[in-house]
């Protein structure tokens, strides 16, 4: 599947398909689920009744039609605004379904291989996978290594390992083995994989309301029922005015213009919004690769305030590199490279590698063969806390290098009766206080001096911390250095706290601490034993490299597998809500100019003076042209206003990372001012339009 | 320049008040040490041990919710039968026959929800014993319920993960004899040196200049005309309510009548900021307050001072008592219809169309510029609740308030607080302008006589209990519509904020950080201030336009009815 990054808010495909859907969707079980809405529909029916009766009795009013057809269309637009919403989905669902094809699985029965289909695969059976096959379900590797293709569903080309036991264990239904040969143990039933979960969320098949969600509907239904009240009650007063201004009561308010008033007042452009807002929400995190697997997810990412980060691989690059080598007294750079080259060469990990590079870098020493000597390379093990090599030089000499804590070698020197030098000890102590790792390398019964070890923070992680402390986000650093190191990098890398020496249940303490003190925690993990936090955070985002049971446990998946990506979750969480915030306040704000574009319409005939006019219009400040154009005009901007947010809705509200005051100040100055002004432009001009076209 | 002086010492006044007296009531309540407490400790004790209550046992809201209804329904039928049975019963010197069952009804209703709405004229239809065991017991117990309800929800915003609200009957009791009873006894005093009328002897016949006879009405006045200020009931103990010279004999009097009024519910403000642990908080509500309260004035005195092209004269003395003139009239009625007190100095009839509507339109809004003692602030509350949630979505955060969540279910009971009022206001003024019952009362015709219904409903539903006059209120439609209309107006505000008193004392509170939507500054002043108006606006912008504003148009046009 190709990248998820199309630029476009919606194709010609997606908006036939959702003209087609907005019809679908005029279904009035569907339409009760959107109150505001629902209120709308049912008004455009009465006045249907209302015109059609009239044609029935013989008289056609032009008026009422064109209302009528109005109304339907803002509850056509509202359904439009969803459909397009769910349509970006369905698009996606459609071409992660491909990928789902109708496998047959080689199911082990007995030690026996048994060929069975895939969706008859239930928890617990073991299947195998040769270099070619699907892989029939979601599960766990028990045995062999593999490379596998995720493209499916992360759309990432490069095939990743997947091997028995440890944090890489974890494999996808639909995903391909290319090489080697697995055997897997199924942990999903069918029908609940995770490719089926995604589609089925995607679609928003499984779609529920969120908790914000529902209590802005209540907000908004409360409006509506108010403002049912001043239309409910309006003919009322009107009644009363008119006997007392001595008109005939047939002048009454009719029903058409009483039903545009009520449909233009209750808050239509954020009640035909607002699901497609929902929607378009989750839709953006999948176009940053993250499934979240309930809209709740999203809307806690904008809460959180304290994210749990891991050091390595968040805050800085991967590893620890070599980055100099401090010698003792006595000895020269470049002997203390040498040793130190020869003691990481047998050593495979990142920090080692690096090693053997910077002394080659340094001092263009090259790695050597050491097949033809008489070696032996001595492992590292926790019991030691070092590593190193046994050599016989040319004289038959013995060397014992070693490299490790300095505590190790310490131990290592003195039982060889040697001592460690004052000098390294302090450089030891103050690399430590910088942050950077010492590793002291030590030949028998000498100190050879330090290679300075360091965690190299990301560029611009700086930045980003402090934009995350602006939107009153604290981060916390996790790290399993001591707390001296993590102090150092924590005050580079510019995070508000860290947690150091950490063990995977330091983090589930950690998180309880700070939800019991009120606050949100988002957290990143991978580990089977980073699954009780995943679980414990409110925003667990669980990397798709990870174990099953952490993508079981978090309630993100990010595809990339990229730490750093918790931050734009955050950042996508806050844009949802702000995006609610402000079409709500636009949509309120926006009833006080149509309040000045009705009022004065319907109060023609009321204490008509000499002159001939009621002074109610005065009120007419936008000096609309008729009575009927400016009801007219006030229902048609309602409707398009609909349509014309539609694509702020898809995208949300631009996302600054300012503080909450700031973002509040602008959003107040652009929605809620905003929102007060343009109406009143856009009613002028489509009365301006409408007589002009000649429409009334 | 004096009306200016006056108006500016009043609002001076108020602001140096409200921080001291709030501070006290924050120690009052709170349990700490205060001066008052060697003076009547020994009565509070003592009514404890009476009524077997345990004032250190907390209730949850459910349970303090019942204290109050339970409390208010035994009010309401005590105070029901007495007007009922005053024949019957003692202290009716000028022998005034029972009060007819819809009256009775309405003035129980009227009093156990601190309206003080009256649809009788007190001197001719009230017996000494009615006038004192019900409705001036009812002035202190009514006003010490809202004073309970606020400190309630008060405790749900600040406390934190607990079930506890507080105990409501100490509460009340505490309201009663530490703050309304000292407070009362010192203003009595100065109101009868200033010549107020505090007896119980017979009305006085007197000989008119003109040989006729004229009865003059006595009573106990002063204590009734303290309580029902300090409370903001706002029922007089003569018609004329404090227009009258035995009420309020002297300017000094009504100035502070004015402040009395506003004095309780501005200093539960800086309260409710003690049990923040914050000022900027009880200052930023009060500011809110003040502000509504500032151009709420200006509009109405602007109003009053204006040319009137009917009458040909600017500063219209109609319906205003010529010993405080018009900018005191004036002050009198924003100040009295911002408090829920509905005491009144002038007749509100006689208002220019727009400064009655200013009147109007403070009872629509709910009451909380200030408004009623205890009311006003849980109704304000109430409007920030809806603020904190409107706005506060714009900063991508699930709005809070006091670092606890607003979720769906305080949505609910806010949007049922707003909505109560609204709807009895909206639907009994409908319907009373549409049938005959409803319209035959009105003494005046045109737009007129639409703000004089749409009037007496706000007042009702505001608890205010002014009268717009011009309205023959005594009458079966209207003595069930205006109490029921009360009865809403108070009880569907009170449930809804206690349920969620009890359910914002449940969560959890989120410590401020600089994403947090801060709700002590200008910014929030302003928001608050424009969704008050825009939501109160909108509700009632229809009526208003067919009744005070083109009521307005029309007097420029000289156009009368």
């Amino acid at each position: 599947m190709e990248k998820r990054n199309t630029s476009h808010l919606f194709t010609r495909g997606i908006a036939l398909q959702a003209l087609k859907d907005s019809f679908i969707k005029l279904n009035p079980a569907v339409l009760v689920k959107n109150p505001v809405i629902f209120i709308v529909s049912i008004g455009a029916l009465m006045t249907t009744v209302v015109v059609f009766t009239d044609i029935l009795n013989g008289h056609f009013s032009n008026f009422n039609f064109q209302i009528t057809l109005w109304l339907w269309f803002t509850v056509l637009f509202a359904n439009f605004a969803e459909a397009v919403a769910e349509g970006r989905g369905k698009a996606q669902a459609a071409s992660l379904r491909k990928s789902r094809t109708q496998t047959k699985a080689r199911k082990l029965v007995h030690s026996k291989e048994e060929m069975v289909l895939a969706n008859d695969l239930r928890k617990g059976d073991v299947v195998i996978c040769d270099a070619g096959d699907i892989i029939p379900a979601d599960g766990d590797v028990i045995e062999g290594i593999a490379s596998v293709d995720e493209s499916a569903i992360t759309g990432e080309s490069a095939p990743v390992i997947r091997e028995s036991g440890g944090d890489r264990c974890a494999v996808t239904g639909g995903t391909k083995v290319i090489s080697d040969r697995i055997t897997i143990k199924v942990t999903s039933e069918p029908g609940f994989t995770f490719l089926d979960r995604i589609i089925a969320l995607i679609e928003g098949a499984k779609r529920q309301k969120t908790p914000n969600e529902i209590a802005l509907i209540i907000l908004l239904s409360g409006l509506t029922i108010i403002f049912l009240l001043v239309v409910v009650a309006l003919p009322a007063y009107f009644g009363y005015s008119l006997k007392a201004s001595g008109v005939s009561p047939n002048h009454n308010l009719t029903l058409p213009v009483l039903i545009s008033l009520l449909v233009c007042l209750i808050p239509t452009t954020i009640g035909g919004l607002l699901s497609a807002i929902g929607i378009s929400g989750m839709d953006r995190l999948l176009r940053k690769n993250v499934i979240a697997t309930s809209g709740k997810a999203i809307e806690a990412a904008g809460d959180t305030d304290v994210l749990l980060l891991d050091k390595t691989g968040t805050i800085t690059l991967g590893n620890r590199m070599a980055t100099e080598f401090i010698p003792a007294e006595g000895f020269t750079k470049e002997q203390l490279a040498d040793a130190a080259q020869l003691a990481s060469l047998a050593d495979e990990t990142p920090e080692g590698r690096s090693v053997v590079v910077l002394a080659k870098e340094q001092f263009n020493i090259r790695a050597r063969e050491m097949q033809s000597l008489d070696t032996e390379f001595i492992p590292f093990t926790a019991q030691t806390s070092m590593s190193g090599i046994d050599l016989k030089n040319p004289d038959g000499q013995l060397r014992r290098i070693r490299k490790g804590s300095s505590n190790a070698i310490r131990k290592f020197i003195e039982n060889n009766n040697g001592f460690f030098p004052e000098n390294v000890e302090e450089t030891v102590s103050e690399l430590s206080r910088q942050g950077a790792t010492p590793l002291v390398v030590g030949e028998n019964n000498q100190v050879l001096g330090v290679i300075h070890l360091k965690d190299i923070v990301k560029g611009g992680i700086k930045q980003r911390f402090a934009q995350l402390r602006m939107m009153g986000i604290r981060t916390i650093m996790i790290t399993g250095d001591n707390p001296q190191t993590a102090a150092a990098i924590a005050a580079e890398a510019g995070v508000d706290d860290f947690l150091a020496e950490a063990k995977p249940e330091d983090k589930l303490h950690r998180i309880r601490e700070e939800q019991a003190n009120g606050h949100l925690v988002g957290m990143i993990g991978d580990g089977t034993n980073d699954a009780p936090a995943l679980a414990q955070a409110d925003v667990g985002l669980a990397m798709n490299t990870g174990t099953q049971a952490a993508r079981e446990a978090g309630n993100m998946v990010d595809l990339d597998s990229n730490p750093t990506k918790l931050i734009e979750v955050v950042e996508t969480g806050k844009q949802l809500l702000m995006t609610r915030g402000a079409l709500t306040t636009f949509s309120i704000a926006n009833d006080v100019a149509k309040y000045f574009a009705i009022i004065p319409a319907i109060a023609t005939l009321l204490y008509v003076t000499s002159s001939g006019v009621s002074p109610l219009s005065v009120l007419n400040i936008m000096k609309l042209t008729s009575p009927e154009s400016a009801i007219l005009s006030a229902v048609i901007f309602n409707a398009l206003i609909i349509v014309a947010l539609i694509p702020l809705a898809l995208r949300g509200v631009k996302y600054r990372p300012i503080s909450a005051n700031r973002v509040l100040a602008l959003n107040i100055v652009i929605y809620g001012l905003g929102g007060i002004i343009v109406p009143f432009i856009g009613i002028k001009l489509i009365d301006m339009l409408l007589v002009s076209i000649h429409m009334i | 320049m004096n009306e200016a002086i006056q108006i500016v010492l009043f609002m001076v006044a108020l602001a140096a008040l409200s921080p001291l007296l709030g501070r006290y009531m924050a120690k009052v309540f709170i349990g700490e040490k205060h001066f008052m407490k060697p003076v009547f400790g020994w009565l509070e004790t003592s009514i404890y041990k009476v009524s077997g209550v345990k004032s250190e046992e907390e209730m949850n809201w459910k349970t303090y919710l019942y204290g109050v209804l339970l409390f208010n329904l035994f009010g309401m039928v005590v105070l029901f039968l007495l007007q009922m049975f005053q024949a019957y019963l003692p202290l009716n010197t000028e022998k005034l026959p029972n009060v007819s069952w819809h009256l009775s009804f309405n003035t129980a209703a009227s009093f156990i929800t601190n309206t003080n709405w009256q649809s009788y004229s007190g001197e001719n239809t009230l017996s000494y014993l009615v006038q004192m065991m019900g409705l001036t017991v009812q002035n202190f117990v009514s006003a010490a319920t809202g004073i309970a309800v606020v400190l309630a929800l008060i405790r749900g915003l600040t406390r934190k993960t607990t079930d506890a609200l507080g105990n409501f009957w100490a509460d009340m009791t505490r309201s009663v004899i530490y703050v309304l009873l000292p407070l009362s006894i010192i203003l009595t005093m100065v109101f009868v040196s200033q010549g107020a009328v505090q007896t119980f002897s017979h009305y006085v016949k007197a000989t008119t200049l003109q040989g006729t006879e004229q009865v003059i009405p006595l009573g106990p006045a002063a204590s009734q005309s303290v309580i029902k200020q300090l409370g903001t009931n706002g029922g007089g103990f003569f018609n004329a309510n404090a227009a009258h010279p035995f009420e309020s004999p002297t300017p000094f009097t009504n100035f502070l009548e004015m402040l009395a009024l506003l004095i309780i519910s501005s200093s539960l403000v800086f309260t409710y900021g003690h049990y923040m642990k914050s000022k900027r908080q009880a200052r930023a509500i009060f500011i809110t307050m003040f502000i509504l309260f500032a151009v709420g004035l200006a509009i109405s005195l602007w109003s009053e001072y204006s040319h009137n092209n009917v009458l040909n004269i600017s500063g219209n003395m109609e319906g205003k008592e010529t010993r405080f003139g018009v900018a005191n009239s004036v002050l009198f009625s924003v100040v009295t219809t911002d408090a829920s007190c509905g005491a009144v100095n002038c007749m509100h009839d006689s208002l220019s169309p727009l400064s009655g509507m200013v009147s109007m339109f403070n009872m629509m809004l709910g009451e909380i510029i200030f408004g009623g003692v205890g009311s006003g602030l849980y109704g304000i509350i109430i409007f920030i609740i809806l603020t904190v949630f409107i706005a506060g979505l714009m900063v991508g955060r699930t709005p809070e308030y006091l670092g606890k969540k607003i979720e769906a279910f305080e949505m609910k009971m806010a949007i049922l607080a707003i909505l109560a009022p609204s709807i009895v206001i909206k639907l009994f003024s409908a319907i009373a302008c549409s049938i005959p019952a409803g319209v035959s009362s009105l003494n005046n015709a045109g737009p007129h006589g639409l703000s004089e219904i749409l009037y007496a409903f706000s007042s009702a539903a505001g608890n205010n209990g002014s009268a717009f006059g011009g309205l023959n209120a005594n009458t079966v439609f209207y003595n069930l519509m205006i109490g029921f209309d009360m009865l809403i107006g108070r009880f569907g505000i009170i449930v809804p904020v206690m349920a969620i008193a009890g359910s914002m004392a449940k969560k959890k509170v989120t410590p401020v950080s600089s994403g947090t939507f801060r709700t002590d500054n200008w910014l929030f002043v302003m928001l608050l201030i424009s969704v008050i108006l825009i939501v109160g606006g909108l509700t009632f912008f229809p009526p208003l336009a067919l009744g005070p504003i083109v009521e307005h148009f029309l007097m420029n046009l000289g156009v009368t009815f």
